[in-house]
């Protein structure tokens, strides 16, 4: 039998809003996969030394209070000073498209944004992490 | 309301109609008619769905007159006819001198009190120069660290003109503290001073995770709080105890009704249990609901809550003082239920919405911006949104005559059915040994979480439509509206402006004042005395809930409470 995807959710910054991350954990669980939620006030390394610890295929986290840009770089830059480089980083919350975009060019595998359903967020995920489970197969 | 006859009469017509309704049933425009917190709407509502055996009776215990007990349908006598109520747009962005700026610009306007939106470090008690500040300073509202940043965001506009709402929860007192400091340098007596705290720490730990201290410190600063504001700040709103962010996290009507109300008698009991009076400080009391999409639903919402809240404050609390008997309620429309999608939509949920708070009888009134799910608000969007009550206050006809949808069969119907939801929801808090042990338990987190949960299956199955979401979607929309970015530098500014003041304050009285603080909540004074002597010489927020956290500890959430369900 395949593996579960095993994702961790967390939630950076001072920001306390948990209902999308909430439905986010309820819907990956019963879509099959292994889900970590390990709450509010998150450092960058905390989230990076649990998301190591749990040996997950993935890391998402939701920003509501407009700190995206210093915190989705700052999850990114302890993933490579950690030499993390098995798992990837995704996320949601009220992020402007163009900090969208930004995001995704410095290495945040996807945001999403407010009314993307959670059925787009579990195939995101199967998709993504199939692809780096045949790539790391080929290496 | 009806003779017997006609009742008599309508149960026999209501059978023959039904036959032939019938024959239509058979086609249906939607898979379901329930309100948007799940509640399944009757097909038609008629006197038999509201009138008991007795009339007489259930006209006067539920319904009644305006001004009268039981309040259901509304405060005063005369409602807007009198008084409109207070168009309160909640702003604070950035540095203190933008949002001085933002206020001065509303005041113009014609907006008529003014609402304090802080950043998220002046909510959970850090400065702004401390390192888990980084990147939140100015994000989601202003940042204060010391009187000299009130002093900038209240420059040139008097205190005794205006109502200011603060929404701030664990420091409210250092917040409030700073305000009553700027009005002293003003040389405004603290009984001109009028507005309103958010200062609700119990929907924090169910709803909106804001907390510092765990909860019976956090009480006791409230009810200290309440205390010195009876005697020396009588205009001041202490608490406006709030539903808005418990239905924002996901709850359904009945329990953002419910949820609230418990709060708000959990403060009361405590009070009474500091050895105040409920005639003294109740009246100072008010609340804060969300307006969400479903209209009748929210009407029958607000009549529920000023019906329940008069009950228990003259039958199981004793008040004696008809002012203590009043719910009184700020309303907010939905934030959550506004869309990233043809964001123009937005204005008109936001004129819906509006609309019930109005209908419900609501005090004060804030408006989204339609550009809410997308950044912080734009001029232009703030703008729309304050003139969509200013359209229905003079426009709609609304404000012509008092709670003009009593006695609509359908409205009492389920005004009723939310007045009985609730009570079972209090039952089952009391069995369960409060709202605190509730808070402690998870339980009331959960609730939430799993209503939040399902009304998102709901939306994914299409059970229930969100235009422009998952029905009617504009393919490859792209947004054409002017969106809002914060400049990047407030931060270092206000970083700066943070360590300029701490440099040039008196270093012998902050050291005093905050070992005062200390002594005082180790042992049982009043903090708040001891927090505004604080606040007078410059103390931070950070500063004074550093030794507050250094006392009484740090709150955080149990894992029960984060599961969905």
């Amino acid at each position: 039998m395949e593996k579960k995807i095993r994702v961790l959710l967390a939630k950076p910054g001072l920001d306390g809003h948990d209902r999308g991350i909430k439905v986010i954990a309820a819907a990956l669980r019963d879509a099959g996969m292994e889900v970590i939620y390990t709450g509010l006030r998150q450092t960058p390394p905390m989230i990076v030394d649990a998301a190591m610890q749990e040996d997950v295929d993935a890391i998402g986290v939701s920003i509501l209070s407009g700190a995206h840009m210093t915190l989705f770089p700052a999850i990114l830059d302890e993933m490579k000073s950690k030499g993390v480089a098995d798992m990837f980083l995704f996320g949601g919350g009220i992020i402007p498209d163009d900090d969208k975009e930004e995001l995704e060019q410095l290495g945040v595998a996807k945001v999403f944004t407010p009314g993307a359903p959670t059925e787009e967020v579990i195939q995101f995920l199967r998709r993504a992490v199939a692809e780096r489970r045949r790539d790391e197969q080929i290496m | 309301m009806f003779d017997k006859a006609l009742l008599a009469r309508l149960k026999v017509r209501l059978k023959e109609w039904d036959k032939t309704a019938e024959k239509t049933r058979g086609r249906k425009s939607m898979p379901r008619f329930f309100t948007v917190s799940g509640v399944d709407i009757d097909e038609l509502y008629t006197p038999d769905s509201v009138v008991g055996a007795d009339q007489d009776k259930y006209y006067w215990e539920h319904i009644g007159l305006p001004g009268e007990f039981p309040y259901t349908r509304g405060p005063h006598h005369t409602m807007y006819r009198t008084r409109l109520w207070t168009m309160r747009q909640f702003a604070g962005m950035g540095t203190p001198r933008q949002t001085n700026e933002r206020f001065h610009y509303l005041l113009k306007e014609g907006g008529t009190g003014l609402s304090t939106a802080f950043d998220l470090p002046t909510l959970m008690g850090y400065d702004s120069d401390h390192s888990r500040s980084l990147g939140e300073v100015g994000k989601c509202g202003v940042a204060v660290d010391t009187l000299a940043d009130m002093e900038i965001i209240f420059g040139g506009i008097d205190l005794d003109k205006v109502s200011t709402s603060m929404t701030i929860n664990s420091p409210a007192s250092m917040l409030l503290a700073m305000y009553l400091a700027v009005a002293e340098k003003q040389g405004v007596p603290f009984d001109k001073v009028r507005g309103t705290l958010q200062n609700d720490i119990l929907k924090e730990y169910i709803a909106q995770k804001e907390y510092i201290f765990p909860p019976l410190p956090s009480i006791r600063l409230i009810t200290d709080m309440m205390a010195y504001c009876t005697k020396h700040v009588p205009q001041w709103n202490t608490i406006s105890i709030s539903g808005y962010h418990i239905r924002e996290a996901g709850s359904t009507a009945v329990q953002e009704l419910a949820f609230t109300l418990a709060d708000g008698f959990q403060y009361i009991e405590s009070a009474i249990a500091d050895g105040q009076n409920v005639d003294d400080f109740a009246p100072r009391l008010s609340f804060f609901f969300n307006a969400h999409s479903d209209f009748f639903e929210e009407i029958a919402k607000y009549r529920a809550a000023r019906r329940i809240y008069a009950k228990r404050m003259r039958d199981k609390y004793g008040a004696k003082d008809p002012r203590s008997w009043l719910l009184r309620f700020h309303t907010q429309t939905a934030g959550c239920s506004l869309t990233a999608q043809q964001p123009e939509n937005n204005i008109v949920r936001v004129a819906l919405q509006a609309m019930s708070g109005v209908l419900g009888g609501t005090q004060s009134l804030h408006t989204n911006s339609m550009d809410e799910t997308l950044a912080l608000p734009s001029e232009k969007a703030v703008t729309i949104a304050l003139r969509t009550q200013q359209i229905i206050a003079y426009e709609s006809g609304a404000a012509n005559t008092v709670d003009p949808l009593a006695g609509s069969y359908f409205v009492e119907a389920l005004t009723d059915k939310m007045e009985a939801e609730a009570e079972k929801i209090f039952a089952e808090i009391d069995d369960r040994g409060g709202v605190v042990e509730c808070i402690e338990q998870g339980w009331l987190q959960r609730e939430i979480a799993r209503s939040a949960y399902a009304h998102q299956r709901e939306l994914e199955k299409k059970d229930r439509v969100i235009v422009g979401v998952n029905d009617f979607v504009a393919e490859n929309e792209t947004i054409d509206i002017p969106i809002l970015k914060i400049d990047r530098n407030a931060e270092v500014e206000q970083v700066a402006f943070c360590k300029k003041i701490k440099a040039e304050r008196d270093a012998e009285k902050v050291k005093a004042t905050l070992n005062h603080l200390r002594e005082v909540a180790a042992g049982d004074g009043n903090t708040f005395e001891a927090i505004l002597d604080c606040s007078r010489v410059y103390v931070s927020v950070g500063e004074m809930c550093d030794v507050l956290r250094e006392v009484w500890g740090e709150w955080s959430e149990s894992q029960a409470a984060m599961q969905v369900s």
